[in-house]
């Protein structure tokens, strides 16, 4: 049986601002941007901070998302709030836009429980670190919600080192064949730690591993957020009512090394990370939205400040938020603590006391 | 009352399960029209439907992961995993979310999933169709790990599984699935959990163990009773989290203990229960405690599987050794 695919590279903008292609309908007005363009800008400063609080020592482990802002902020721009979010651990752009507070990222990423017990987006799966190990999860929520005939849907999201893994393939395979209502973005930075997507797979892309599950299979220019949150968009659309999973490859770079306890020094060349620069997600808006004069320095200026407020306030928070008791190390294992359980429990109490 | 053996106890159970809660689903390779090749499943799938009863693909991550989705997304679901040789891929789920998803979120999550397995040899089938795991769940906070030894206790205990809010692993001696029968009444009753069963009292000597040695252990002490030695039988039942309350109530009366299991030795559940025992009633003990296991070796082909697994002779010899200590 013959087969024949085509992965299609969808763009609205190109490096330099300019527009490819008519835009989309939420795109017609340059204003309406704006709040992408901020969302971005609020994820770049966050992370900034985030970075300078480890090298002070007083944030763990914190893998910045520089470079790869378009990519969540066009996710949650195209999500509804019950639908469900799955992230990887560095989705940082589009935790904060469905709810997630800043400061509870920080509480997280400085080793805190409290922070994936998220006040708002509840029903949001918390940061996932072993690669693709949450993909079957948005398999098994997907089957949930089609099972109880809900109309949302299920949003996963990974790196493209994930596409190498077991659990990617099955659980894409399962959403095919049950015809899930699941979305699966691989956010494609070129670089899995210092392995290159190219020794990653032979494939020519990673949109296309769809193909062998059944599913749909697009290729976006990740670093364009008005192509992201329409790419998404569309997708969500045909998954809600038409029961057709897909499989999104974002196209991005990663600008920053791949946490701060890494060098990306030892692996690739200042070269091409300037070379990459060049085509970053933020600048590129806003060359956009100021050659349509909604945008400029003073502006720019303003919400920066505003920003830097919002992020000062939430280290601060974090930075005062009580230590969490000890014993709760035990609290959350079970339901309720089971009995052998409960002699260890008050053992440590009980050396806190002895140590007080 | 009908009398039934431990596969269609779980069969039974299921049922209970599925028909009392619209929220329990079963998925798993072949568990669907075949009704699983044990058969635990029979009859689901034309009384409940696909929706409920879900051929998954060949695919162990992928059912343990998608029950964790599921599980948190507030359904049941009751995973088979076809034999215990094959549930490697599924246990990178079960120690990094289905076991701390509760404890990540503070709460805010949970994971009320069951996985079951038939496990444990003794059935002379091909490779990677014998083994006993147990232990390396035992490894895993925040999970489960029950072990039913007769039709009565796997239908109690899977119900208590199946409603439990955490994850369980529910592994099913295999060998015992069509060895004996008894009444079980389908009255939706559960067992509890985390606690040790008492299956035959005595005073000379505490013979603690599980699953499918349940069987080699109460053979062992019906012939120790004709010689005159009383022997207390403990079916640990939920080996995680483990309560040894039980055990050291025992030995503290019998000062002698034999732990029998079928898993290899090295670092094996006994050798949890031995150091438990050093630790808390080393003081009652009038002999050493002794350990009677599967040998540390890849478990034989069935030519020669008889000599790695334990069985009732060698029980009964070891304990009539410990009662000549004093």
């Amino acid at each position: 049986m013959d087969t024949e695919f085509k992965i299609e590279f969808q763009q609205f903008f190109d490096k330099g601002g300019n527009v490819v292609r008519p835009l989309p309908d939420f795109a017609q007005n340059a204003q309406e941007l704006i709040p992408l363009y901020s969302a971005m800008l609020k994820t770049r400063i966050f992370d900034e901070k985030a970075v300078a609080l480890q090298r002070t020592g007083r944030l763990g482990t914190y893998a910045s998302s520089l470079g790869q802002e378009a990519v969540g902020v066009g996710i949650a721009a195209a999500m509804r709030d019950d639908d469900v979010f799955l992230p990887s651990f560095r989705e940082q752009s589009a935790m904060l836009m469905r709810g997630v507070s800043m400061e509870e990222l920080l509480l997280y990423w400085g080793g805190d429980e409290r922070g994936s017990n998220f006040l708002n987006a509840r029903h949001d799966f918390p940061i996932c670190i072993p690669v693709a190990s949450h993909f079957p999860h948005a398999t098994g929520v997907a089957f949930a919600i089609k099972y109880e005939n809900r109309d949302v849907v299920a949003v996963a999201v990974a790196g493209d080192g994930a596409t190498s893994k077991g659990d990617f393939y099955e659980a894409i395979n399962a959403a095919g064949i049950w015809r899930l209502p699941v979305v699966f973005v691989v956010i494609n930075n070129q670089w899995a730690i210092s392995v290159p997507r190219s020794k990653q797979t032979a494939a020519k892309t990673l949109a296309q591993k769809a193909i062998a599950a059944g599913i749909d299979g697009l290729q976006v220019d990740g670093n364009d957020v008005v192509a992201m949150r329409d790419v998404v968009s569309h997708a969500l659309e045909r998954t809600r009512n038409d029961n057709r999973p897909c499989l999104i490859e974002a196209v991005t770079y990663r600008l920053s090394d791949h946490t701060t306890a890494d060098d990306a020094s030892r692996y690739r060349n200042d070269e091409e990370v300037s070379q990459h620069w060049k085509s970053e997600p933020v600048g590129r808006l806003r060359k956009y939205l100021e050659a349509n004069n909604v945008w400029d320095q003073k502006l720019e200026e303003v919400e920066r400040a505003k920003i830097s407020e919002q992020v000062e306030a939430a280290i601060k928070k974090y930075l005062n938020t009580p230590p969490q008791d000890e014993t709760c190390i035990f609290d959350y294992l079970f339901a309720e603590l089971p009995p052998a359980l409960q002699k260890q429990r008050s053992e440590i109490a009980d050396g806190r006391e002895k140590n007080a | 009352m009908p009398k039934v053996n431990l596969i269609e106890a779980i069969n039974m159970a299921l049922a209970k399960a599925m028909d009392s809660d619209e929220r329990v689903v079963v998925l798993g390779e072949d568990v669907g029209i075949d009704g699983g090749v044990f058969r635990a499943t029979e009859g689901l799938f034309k009384r409940f439907g696909s929706e409920r009863v879900v051929d998954t693909p060949l695919s162990e991550a992928l059912i343990a992961g998608m029950s964790v989705g599921v599980a948190v997304s507030g359904l049941r679901p009751v995973a088979e995993i076809q034999f215990m040789g094959f549930i490697c891929p599924a246990i990178d789920q079960l120690e990094c979310h289905a076991s701390r998803l509760r404890n990540r979120t503070r709460g805010r999550l949970s994971c009320p999933m069951v996985l079951r397995a038939p496990y444990g040899g003794g059935v002379h089938a091909p490779e990677h169709h014998s083994e006993s795991y147990e232990a390396i769940f035992t490894h895993i906070p925040g999970l489960r790990v029950v072990i039913p030894s007769s039709p009565k206790s796997a239908y109690g205990l899977l119900l208590a599984a199946i409603r439990d809010p955490d994850p369980v692993i529910f592994l099913e001696p295999k060998r015992l699935y069509h060895l004996d029968s008894e009444e079980v009444d389908d009255d939706g009753m559960s067992f509890p959990l985390d606690r040790a069963v008492i299956l035959r009292k005595g005073v000379d000597i505490t013979l603690v163990t599980w699953g499918a040695m349940t069987v080699e252990t109460l053979n062992a002490a019906q012939e120790l009773s004709t010689l005159g030695v009383e022997a207390e039988v403990i079916d640990l039942a939920t080996l995680s989290p483990f309560d040894p309350s039980q055990i050291l109530m025992s030995v503290e009366k019998t000062g002698r203990c034999i732990i029998i299991h079928e898993a290899v030795r090295t670092s094996g559940f006994g050798a949890e229960i031995a150091a438990t025992i050093a630790e808390h009633g080393l003081l009652s003990l009038l002999a050493p405690v002794k350990r009677i296991t599967g040998l540390d070796t890849v478990v034989p082909l069935m030519r020669l599987e008889k000599y790695f697994m334990p069985d009732a002779a060698a029980i009964k010899a070891s304990a009539l050794e410990l009662m000549e200590y004093a």
